[in-house]
């Protein structure tokens, strides 16, 4: 059996076809895209194709909307700190609890300068209470920024209808959408949406390449400043090779963005069934209802994450996991304590995250040693006895903290 | 992933003494289910060699965590009580081949939960004796509960004050920036303002110039002003220091109370010598005077 790759979310394998299309970029066409001469003057063509690829994945009215940054990280920072810098007067940031951290950090350094931010908090199934976001808008918020889909669990919010109410209400409105772009299909032009962060690797292209969506008649202000590439709004010599293999990419995502939906989605869907009716104790997080095609986080009561993922890893299968340990931090994944999951089951949380490059029988074989690992923890584990876990699972163990 | 040794994949993969000892008659339960890692070490005792016969863990926690369980009761079985009181989170990561930074808390939570179970056997109640915080500096594995203390106990300013103390930022510096979110707010706590800019607590001794190398006699003395200048900072920490010889450039000292068997004995250790070579302008080990025993050894050999 060959190795199980089951942590898309976190990056991708860049497709074959991207490769071909970026090598000719490395050892041909070369030169500076400003530069006059003939090894550079397939380069300008070969980044308009490229942005116009981009274009039609998200469905912008102009290829000038995009802007091309180093990875989802830049084009973050460059949306917030563009509407804090364009509109000084306005002091406070809306953003959710269960943002990326090249969100959350941003906003929090920010915080540290004066800002108030207004970090939405979610329900137990991490959705958003538009209602209280109707309230918090107002004329003194510089920007809403809301991811489309949690990397964690999935979970979609409705970021199309929240661009419409920060629109309606003059409030600028930003959308981290790296994980959500190639498998939601999306029409930019017909939303209220003023930035979109994008990131190459999560869609088959390859690390250091993202973009930022920028709405023509957004008021902007440069991250980098320097040369006149992106037009003055992102200087640095462009990263002509992977641009070209993020645009190819684009392409193949919007091919592929039916197939995301049905044939990735069933093996997700297998996957998901088959883990909640074999293991006792383990549920799934987020909101099963609303969620990306290729993502099942799923709570495995009792145990940790990081001794599951080592021993998946042992078994050949890639996964992720919000347990402290993988992160060297005291506290499980924020978005898991946001949507209030007990600390018992949040160190337990293993993320599978699809492309589409799995194969059903992959399932099989994740099914067939998952129920063993399960076990073979909670046989180690203090609130396990048996076949199921102590009575009263809280007061049987309570250890002295230390 | 983590970079664990093969030893610790080792203990993961086939844990030993997995389970609860059947007739147990100690039990130690440490560790915190927030933090993710918790363990419940049972043991068998003899009651009149007071040998442990059997020990038994049962964790909820990370690879390290799960190891270091089992590497312990590895270590302590047909130890005494007396003799497996003396085992120092140290010892586990030893047998472990080490452990990452980043999980040292593991082999400490092994000793603690070992403590915890004496204590149980002889019907005395186990104390946790430190608070562990988010790890700040990974460099020298100092963490946010001993800044703040030490912010506090010697009223520090400055980041330079907090590596000048606790060592904590005086490698990567990439941890700066969290020290300073700590000393702004121990400061706010205390009424104060954090300036990044305010002189520096102890003006740092100035490296003597020496023009002759030193005696043996003024190297003591001097080793002896540098300890007692520490002092006040180890014994914040319910610990203290004491020089027990020198021998050439070599100083054996014996730490105590608190410092005696802390994980951050060893880093402590690093921090005095440090400052010692800052303050005699030349080259000092400092060595635990229990190494005196090997070289005593070696010389009579």
């Amino acid at each position: 059996m060959s190795d199980i790759y089951l942590d898309n979310n976190a990056t991708t394998k860049v497709d074959h076809a991207v490769v071909d299309v970026m090598i000719p970029y490395f050892l041909e066409q070369y030169g500076n895209p400003s530069s006059i001469h003939k090894f550079a003057d397939g380069v300008a063509r070969g980044l308009k194709h490229a942005r116009q690829q981009v274009q039609a994945l998200i469905g912008c009215e102009h290829d000038s909307e995009i802007i091309f940054t180093s990875c989802g990280t830049e084009s973050n920072s460059t949306a917030i700190l563009s509407a804090v810098k364009a509109q000084p007067n306005k002091k406070e940031i809306i953003t959710t609890m269960v943002e990326h951290p090249a969100i959350l950090s941003v906003c929090d350094a920010l915080e540290k300068d004066g800002y108030t931010i207004h970090r939405m908090p979610v329900d137990k199934a991490g959705r958003l209470n538009l209602n209280a976001y109707k309230n918090l808008l107002s004329d003194q918020v510089a920007i809403v920024s809301v991811m489309w889909a949690n990397n964690e669990t999935g979970t979609i919010f409705p970021v199309v209808e929240m661009a419409e109410l920060a629109n309606a209400a003059g409030v600028m409105f930003h959308t981290d959408a790296v994980q959500a772009v190639g498998k939601l299909p999306m029409m930019l032009q017909d939303t209220k949406i003023d930035m979109l962060s994008l990131s190459g690797h999560k869609l088959h292209s390859p690390k250091g390449i993202g973009v930022l969506y920028l709405r023509r008649g957004t008021r902007y202000r440069p991250l980098l400043r320097g040369g006149h590439q992106e037009r003055g709004r992102r200087a640095g010599t462009e990263n002509t090779a992977s641009i070209v293999g993020l645009g190819k990419a684009c392409e193949l995502a919007l091919e592929f963005i039916e197939y995301e939906n049905t044939q990735v989605k069933a093996m997700r869907d297998r996957l998901e069934r088959g883990i909640t009716e074999q293991i006792p104790h383990c549920f799934v997080t987020g909101d099963m209802n609303n969620r990306l095609p290729n993502t099942t986080d799923i709570a495995f009561e009792y145990i940790e994450g990081e001794s599951i993922l080592m021993l998946l890893n042992k078994a050949g299968i890639a996964a992720s996991s919000g347990s402290a340990c993988t992160s060297g931090s005291l506290e499980p994944s924020h978005v898991m304590r946001a949507m209030d999951i007990p600390y018992t089951a949040a160190h337990g949380t293993i993320r599978f995250s699809f492309s589409r490059y799995n194969k059903m029988s992959e399932v099989d074989e994740v099914l067939k040693v998952m129920p063993g690992i399960v076990a073979t923890l909670r046989k180690l584990s203090p609130y396990w006895s048996g076949d199921g876990p102590v009575a009263n699972p809280e007061q049987a163990f309570a250890p002295t903290y230390s | 992933m983590w970079d664990y040794s093969d030893k610790v994949k080792e203990h993961f993969f086939n844990p030993k003494n997995a389970g609860a000892v059947v007739d147990a008659n100690a039990t130690g339960e440490v560790g915190s289910i927030s933090c993710g890692d918790a363990l419940r070490l049972t043991l068998k005792v003899d009651d009149d060699s007071e040998i442990i016969l059997e020990a038994g863990f049962q964790t909820f926690g990370c690879g390290s965590a799960i190891a270091s369980s089992s590497v312990l009761t590895e270590i302590i079985k047909g130890m005494t009580l007396d003799e497996a009181a003396k085992v120092t989170n140290q010892d586990i990561a030893d047998q472990l081949e080490g452990l990452p930074p980043e999980k040292m808390h593991c082999s400490v939570m092994g000793r603690e939960a070992l403590q915890a179970a004496i204590a149980n056997y002889r019907g005395e109640v186990w104390k946790d004796d430190h608070e562990e915080g988010a790890l700040i500096c990974k460099c020298f594995a100092i963490d946010a509960v001993m800044i703040e203390e030490m912010v506090w106990a010697n009223k520090l300013r400055t980041v330079e004050d907090v590596t000048n103390f606790t060592k904590a930022g005086g490698g990567c510096a990439s941890c700066h920036e969290d020290i300073e979110a700590i000393l702004e707010k121990v400061l706010a706590e205390k009424g104060e303002k954090f300036d990044p800019t305010a002189a520096p607590v102890v003006a740092p001794v100035k490296a003597a110039v020496a023009k002759a190398p030193l005696t043996n006699l003024q190297r003591i003395k001097k080793i002896e002003q540098v300890l007692e200048s520490l002092r006040p900072a180890l014994m914040a920490d319910g610990g203290d220091v004491e020089l027990v010889e020198v021998i050439g450039n070599t100083a054996y000292v014996n730490m105590t109370g608190a410092c005696n068997g802390c994980q951050m004995a060893a880093m402590t250790i690093a921090g005095i010598q440090q400052r010692l070579m800052e303050v005699l302008g030349e080259f000092i080990k400092v060595v635990p005077a229990t190494e005196m025993s090997k070289l005593v050894s070696i010389e009579v050999a």
